[in-house]
């Protein structure tokens, strides 16, 4: 049997025709429909803590994004967001309850490993770049935009 | 006519993340963060918060919003205290989200079983 010679440059070509072609259109249509009514419901959330619970249009935000995160943690342990998931795509990784799922199974899978080191260790496994980034980013602005109030 | 809006503009969020993963072939953990950064990016331009007028829940909800989040707590206490202000702001707003995520993911992972 004669096998080519792999190389980096057609390893790349090979694995392609491996892979499957993923429907772009349907993943786009199903991420479109879940990702679009988990913000409904974050926009119910939110209405519901403005009229019931006096939060200020501003403030309501952030008891909307902590029930969105435990309902998020719950559907994580009960392993109902992981079939959404594969069926969703990014419609349920996009929504902060995508972050909330990304904590909480990333902690999950590493039960096992104890409380400390498996469990708080590896919490932020998946979230943490995301936190990462965010910080990096909005801090640079940040000092972008601070001086830039003296100069214009 | 809000619900209407946070539904288009959210579902869009998403179906651009679904785009990153599909063509470009990014990984989920690539998209969140690149989002984080477009929603800082967006804010600091001022857009983000004429999208969550217009859309509401459409604009809060995605991962993007926690981006616009960080960079406004950060500008507000900036006013207020200089350039510390913005390290002492930054989490301000965004501090229920990721206590919250905190605090429940840790109680899921300690009651219960992992699956699959």
């Amino acid at each position: 049997m004669e096998k080519q010679p792999m190389n980096e440059k057609n390893f790349d070509k090979a694995r392609k025709s491996y892979q499957p072609k993923p429907p772009y259109v349907m993943n786009c249509i199903k991420a479109f429909i879940v990702g679009g009514l988990i913000c409904v419901f974050g926009e119910l959330l939110t209405q519901m803590y403005i009229h019931w619970f006096d939060f200020s249009e501003k403030n309501a935000t952030n008891p909307t994004v902590a029930t969105l995160i435990l309902l998020s943690a719950l559907a994580t342990g009960f392993g109902v967001y992981d079939k959404l998931g594969q069926f969703a795509g990014a419609g349920s990784a996009v929504p902060v309850t995508g972050f909330a799922n990304s904590i909480t199974s990333a902690a999950l899978e590493h039960k096992s490993e104890g409380l400390v080191l498996g469990v708080a260790t590896n919490l932020f496994k998946l979230a943490g770049s995301v936190i990462v980034f965010g910080v990096v980013a909005a801090y640079i602005l940040g000092i972008i935009r601070y001086l830039g109030k003296f100069i214009f | 006519m809000t619900f209407l809006w946070a539904f288009i503009v959210g579902g869009l969020i998403c179906v651009i993340g679904q785009i990153l993963l599909d063509v470009f072939k990014l990984t989920p953990a690539h998209v969140m963060s690149s989002f984080v950064v477009a929603g800082a990016v967006l804010d600091a331009f001022d857009l983000y918060d004429n999208l969550i007028e217009f859309a509401g829940g459409g604009a809060t909800v995605p991962i993007t919003s926690f981006g616009h989040s960080l960079l406004h707590g950060a500008m507000e206490q900036s006013n207020e205290h200089g350039i510390i202000g913005i390290a002492i702001g930054i989490f301000e707003l965004t501090s229920a989200g990721i206590a919250s995520a905190i605090l429940f993911g840790f109680i899921v992972a300690v009651i219960f079983k992992p699956k699959g």
